[in-house]
């Protein structure tokens, strides 16, 4: 299994290690909901070194990278990011990622550790003219810090403008002596976080976040909070709300498709499908006593009309909720569904996202 | 860790108490401790028959679904329904508050295929 330049230090801590997408990765390291809360209410470190960061240059870049995914960065400015799915040629989502425009033809592709190489490989495949391409992932480490304290904490160790800085935009500049790149990005919806430097300084900025956070109720956080952080949000994630088998429209990501874009890979597909598909991601909360999770059936008068994509506690509204791909007939919000628990019908309610 | 001696544990990491024909059966402070966060509780009803080892309850945590099994066969007699409220109670005392049910335990016998406390300390030692 690959392991961050971190693992040490994660062992150091006493987290819980776990196999994620081949990855030795800390799931908690005292508990989830405890983690869940400082992000929440105080500030929380993660190791996300093992996010894939793809290079994109050259003078068609633009042209090359407008034309891979559904999002438009064409009118966006150096220093700025944007979320977008990468789409096949069926409109199928091959990955979600962030684009980072760090010159006017250059650009970096932050994308899923489990997608790295399938990415990489279809992005090759499909560009031509000037054009480099380059798989950074081991290039880079990526620390994210989350929650409202977070802003105080860095500001200890930076002289990047942070309180200027506004939501999906980039610096690069110096941390605890280091060069960085620092993004108001994150994972959990609050005011945030991520930073990507050398691999072989991460453990040193590591422990000066640490102890530049002490003050601030700053704990590491592993990625079982991470996942009911962002569930909460309504957030989706690669492998559970989103896949090859589903279209950005079922996704609830139509604001990332730009139909008005000249040309891109899935168009023909995403236009022709923009009507004619059945099911659409919701969130539910559940009413009678049952934590949903991915996978489980949900059905109406007995028929099967869905399927769970995440589901989980939620330790800020202290209810069960999830997220599940359902018919559109019985998807809109107020309809009461049931969802198979052990085979048995579990009451829940479909509901507005985000949840909190 | 807490093992107390008048209990009888499993593989599994569930222990028994043995009074008379009644026993009380709950998770250990291992099992808690690898379950984390525990949300979520599902008890039988009294009045179910179950065979030794036979999964009877299911323990949820924020992250995993984990089934319990019964030490020893027997008739469920009483449901802790503190903890289908208060499902953290597993975490905070597996050993007292935290126990999952009474059974009117079938045949004695049973509890000769498990462990003592020493036994089953010595079983977590050699787990690591």
């Amino acid at each position: 299994m690959k392991r961050t330049p971190l693992f040490n230090v994660h062992k150091e801590l006493g987290a819980r290690l776990i196999d994620f997408g081949g990855w030795e990765m800390p799931v908690q390291y005292t508990s989830i909901i405890e983690e869940h809360q400082t992000v929440r209410k105080q500030c929380g470190l993660f190791d996300v070194s093992h996010m894939g960061e793809i290079y994109f240059s050259g003078g068609d870049a633009l042209k090359n990278l407008n034309y891979l995914i559904t999002n438009d960065i064409s009118q966006i400015a150096v220093g700025q990011v944007v979320y977008t799915p990468l789409c096949n040629h069926h409109g199928g989502v091959l990955d979600d990622l962030l684009v980072y425009r760090l010159g006017e033809n250059e650009f970096l592709l932050v994308v899923n550790a489990s997608n790295i190489e399938k990415d990489y490989q279809w992005i090759k495949e499909h560009v031509n003219g000037e054009i480099t391409v380059k798989d950074l992932s081991s290039d880079f480490g990526q620390l994210a810090l989350q929650g409202p304290e977070s802003e105080k904490v860095l500001n200890k160790l930076t002289d990047i403008k942070l309180a200027d800085m506004k939501y999906y935009r980039f610096s690069r500049g110096k941390l605890a002596g280091e060069d960085v790149l620092l993004s108001r990005t994150g994972y959990t919806g609050e005011i945030g976080f991520e930073i990507y430097l050398s691999p072989a300084k991460l453990e040193e900025i590591w422990h000066e976040i640490i102890d530049a956070g002490l003050g601030y109720g700053i704990k590491p956080i592993g990625l079982g909070a991470r996942d009911t952080l962002r569930l909460e949000k309504g957030f989706c994630l690669y492998g559970n709300e989103l896949s090859e088998g589903v279209n950005p429209w079922q996704a609830g990501l139509s604001w990332t498709v730009k139909l008005n874009k000249r040309d891109f890979i899935g168009k023909d597909a995403l236009l022709e499908s923009r009507q004619g598909y059945n099911r659409v991601l919701r969130g539910f909360k559940v009413i009678d006593r049952g934590i949903p999770r991915k996978g489980y059936k949900v059905s109406k008068d007995k028929k099967e009309v869905g399927i769970v994509t995440s589901g989980s506690y939620s330790p800020s509204l202290k209810e069960n909720i999830g997220l599940a791909y359902l018919e559109k007939d019985v998807a809109g919000t107020g309809s009461e569904l049931d969802i198979i628990i052990r085979e048995k019908p579990v009451k829940a309610l479909v509901v507005e996202k985000p949840f909190l | 860790m807490l093992l107390p001696k008048d209990l009888y544990y499993t593989e599994n990491h569930e222990w028994i108490f043995v009074e008379g024909k009644k026993g009380t059966i709950g998770v250990t402070e291992h099992a808690q401790k690898e379950m984390g966060d525990i949300v979520f509780v599902e008890l039988p009803e009294i009045g179910d028959n179950f065979e030794q080892f036979d999964s009877f309850a299911v323990i949820e945590s924020v992250k995993a679904v984990s089934d319990v099994y019964l030490p020893v066969g027997g008739k469920v007699i009483a449901i802790n329904q503190d903890i289908l409220e208060q499902p953290e109670l597993v975490n905070d005392e597996p050993i007292e508050s935290g126990w999952l049910v009474e059974i009117e335990i079938s045949n004695l016998d049973e509890l000769e295929s498990l462990m003592d406390d020493e036994a089953y300390a010595h079983y977590l030692e050699e787990g690591k």
